[in-house]
């Protein structure tokens, strides 16, 4: 896996605990919903525990834990799957303030959308890393200059670039 | 003159009666002929896939069709400045084969250009303001609006403001570019519907409240395609400084909660069907307040700009009645015809409004040669302040010509072959592509078309038919909106065959209807008999002036299902 921040390709401090592996003391670990609550409670709230979730969970089962998490990871099961902008906005205006990812085959083109509905991370797989280098997603992050919409994550919205403008 | 010479002199001449884009939009669309620009170049190395590609090049408009690609130009809310309509021209000279395609949502479309042009395409059309952003895709698509918005008498205001509104809010959304599937929204601010907002995802009217405010109802979950659904209303009122929250609520849910495991149930009115208005309305409603509205505080203010864009041209004081016209009637009898059939009354004394049609006899319906383009750009540049409409019936529209002038218009519209006086007729017919360009389609529509007017081709007979919608979709997308039609042809394709399945009984207006289907498919041959039966019957039937759809709804559909069973114990093979 490739991981994506601020139009690089950088080094993952976080790992991806599979379900069968037995949760480690300490180090920075993602993992599955489900065992959320029993990680949670074995290892305490100090930010060290993330989890994945996927793209059709009801915000309010994540509520109680989310001042809890030091990641959250949205699975995008693929690109053309879009649902999983409208969680990340969900999971922000729920007051989550840690690191958002978005994990799967997300396309560079699509680097301003998710940087735009509050994602901070992209992880996408080595495959689609190679034809898609560095390059292409940190000239992704510059393609949208601005947006037509207001309260969205993006540089900038037209309306105020132009009233600024105007003043 | 040069080019140059007649661009300049049609912007000297031509009020600003549409939106105009500041340096701000004009950067938008820049950067977005840009990005695709790169795409391609991405998808001819290798960076990106077909599949990764498609929707990228969707949402700029290109299709990948049957012989060629085929792209889509949006022209948001129908209105196009002679300026723009002159580039359109250029671009079918330049890149294609000298013609485009209006269809039925007030877009236009290339049917030869290859993908290594489409960039030059975008940045020729940036260069007017113009774009195709949108045209295809997952997306919300461009917004369509009445085509006589702003000069029809019945309006309560024009709805292109709220339709370029939207047409900003909704492009490159964030959030909403990756829906289940596409979602088209209609706007009217008549008290007739001539944008059909019952057969939309989402389709708004501007109404006024108790106060006597100007709002919106909002009406969600129509659509035609191989389900038509007619829409419900899910607000009766939504205060203007609220409507893109509100759009945003509903597009939330229809982002979250529409299905995505089969395109075919994939739209918003699969979603409204299933789980019911009442459960949609709830999930809207909870959004909606559950919102941060900050973001919206400055809509009002906002409107307002976009809204002053939309000037009424400076018309002059004219008596209501214009002697020149009614002499030239006298004296002409074609144009006499024109008038009475193409000429619409216009909210200013002395003003009306005209329809070109694009379907002559035997013509392919909303096709126009780049010629007919220059002379429609200057024909509104001579007598229309320079401003023409795109309908969804797939016509042009001059909205505000002289009374004193229609006579010279007629003349000049008459030697380009674009003074057919059908509009509204049963020769004014809305088609899809069909089989001869679309890779979807499972019969021809174009032909069935042509036929049917052929057949119809005695103007004298068609006036005294009167005003009767026939639509013909080449397969159960329904692009040739066949379910709205009072007569519909549905091309399909039973065992190798095209059969052609006829509907009666649609209406695309504020009583909406899907059309009843009338029997077993019929062979392509024999369509254009089956509809003069049908036709036959009506004027035998009628009530003086009374239209189609409402014989058909007073007589039963059973009596029209009768004509036919008695045709084919005559020894008819229908």
């Amino acid at each position: 896996m490739a991981l994506i921040s601020k139009g690089e390709f950088v080094a993952d401090d976080w790992r991806r605990l599979a379900d069968e592996e037995a949760l480690p003391e300490n180090g920075k670990i993602i993992i599955s919903l489900e065992r959320l609550d029993n990680a949670l409670k074995a290892r305490g709230a100090n930010g060290d525990i993330g989890v994945i979730i996927d793209n059709t969970l009801e915000i309010d089962k994540l509520t109680p834990v989310l001042a809890k998490l030091g990641l959250i990871a949205i699975a995008f099961p693929s690109f053309a799957d879009g649902r999983g902008f409208s969680l990340a906005r969900l999971v922000r205006r729920a007051g989550y303030r840690g690191e958002l990812r978005a994990s799967g085959r997300l396309l560079a083109d699509q680097y301003a959308h998710a940087l735009g509905c509050g994602f901070d991370t992209v992880e996408i797989p080595d495959d689609l890393a190679q034809r898609q280098n560095e390059t292409q997603w940190r000239s992704a992050s510059k393609t949208h200059q601005r947006t037509y919409q207001r309260g969205y994550l993006s540089s900038g919205s037209i309306l105020d670039a132009r009233r600024k403008a105007m003043q | 003159m040069s080019l140059n010479d007649t661009n300049t002199l049609s912007r000297i001449n031509s009020p600003k009666t549409t939106y105009q884009y500041d340096e701000f939009d004009k950067d938008f669309i820049r950067e977005r002929v840009a990005e695709f620009r790169e795409q391609v170049r991405r998808r001819l190395e290798g960076s990106l896939t077909e599949e990764e590609f498609r929707p990228f090049r969707l949402m700029n408009g290109l299709y990948l069709q049957l012989h060629a690609y085929m792209l889509r130009v949006a022209i948001p809310y129908g209105t196009l400045t002679s300026q723009q309509m002159r580039r359109l021209a250029e671009i079918a000279d330049r890149w294609d084969k000298g013609y485009g395609h209006f269809t039925t949502r007030q877009n236009l479309q290339y049917n030869w250009p290859r993908l290594i042009d489409t960039p030059d395409i975008l940045e020729a059309l940036a260069e007017v303001d113009m774009h195709a952003i949108q045209t295809s895709g997952n997306c919300i698509r461009n917004v369509t609006a009445d085509h006589f918005a702003g000069v029809a008498a019945d309006e309560i205001e024009d709805p292109r403001p709220t339709a370029e509104f939207l047409r900003q809010w909704s492009s490159a959304h964030p959030e909403f570019s990756f829906l289940p599937r596409k979602f088209k929204i209609a706007i009217t601010g008549a008290t007739h519907d001539r944008a059909a907002t019952l057969a939309h995802d989402i389709g708004l009217r501007l109404v006024k409240n108790a106060s006597g405010e100007i709002g919106y109802c909002v009406i969600i979950g129509g659509g035609l395609g191989r389900s038509p659904f007619i829409g419900k209303i899910i607000r009766e009122y939504v205060p203007r400084s609220a409507l893109l929250a509100y759009l945003e609520a509903i597009m939330r849910v229809y982002n979250r909660y529409g299905r995505r495991d089969n395109k075919y149930k994939a739209r918003i009115k699969i979603l409204v069907h299933e789980k019911g208005i009442e459960t949609i309305r709830a999930a809207v409603e909870k959004e909606f307040a559950a919102m941060d509205h900050t973001a919206f505080q400055q809509d009002p203010q906002e409107f307002e700009r976009v809204a002053a864009s939309f000037t009424p041209p400076p018309y002059e004081i004219l008596p209501s009645e214009s002697s020149k016209l009614a002499k030239a009637r006298v004296e002409t009898p074609a144009f006499d015809h024109f008038v009475s059939v193409n000429v619409s009354e216009h909210k200013i004394a002395g003003y009306a409004i005209v329809t070109v049609s694009l379907k002559p006899i035997n013509g392919i319906p909303g096709d126009a040669t780049s010629h007919q383009m220059r002379v429609l750009a200057d024909a509104c540049d001579r007598f229309g302040f320079g401003e023409l409409r795109v309908s969804h019936e797939q016509n042009i529209i001059l909205p505000h010509v002289k009374k004193d002038d229609l006579f010279a218009l007629w003349q000049t519209l008459d030697a380009a072959d674009l003074a057919t006086a059908n509009a509204g007729l049963v020769s004014d017919i809305i088609s899809c592509p069909g089989l001869d360009y679309c890779s979807l389609a499972t019969a021809r529509s174009i032909p069935i078309a042509q036929a049917i007017s052929q057949r119809f081709s005695d103007m004298a007979r068609q006036r005294r038919i009167g005003k009767l919608g026939i639509k013909i979709s080449g397969c159960i997308n329904a692009c040739g909106h066949h379910h709205i039609g009072a007569i519909g042809v549905l091309g399909l394709e039973k065992k190798g065959q095209e059969s052609y399945q006829i509907t009666l009984g649609g209406d695309p207006g504020f009583s909406a209807s899907i059309g009843e289907i009338l029997g077993p498919g019929v062979s392509a041959d024999q369509v254009p008999e089956v509809i003069e039966h049908l036709v036959d019957f009506y004027l035998a039937e009628r009530h003086e002036t009374e239209a189609f759809i409402d014989t058909w709804r007073r007589l039963g559909h059973a009596r029209f299902k009768d004509v036919l069973r008695r045709e084919g114990e005559d020894g008819a093979d229908i």
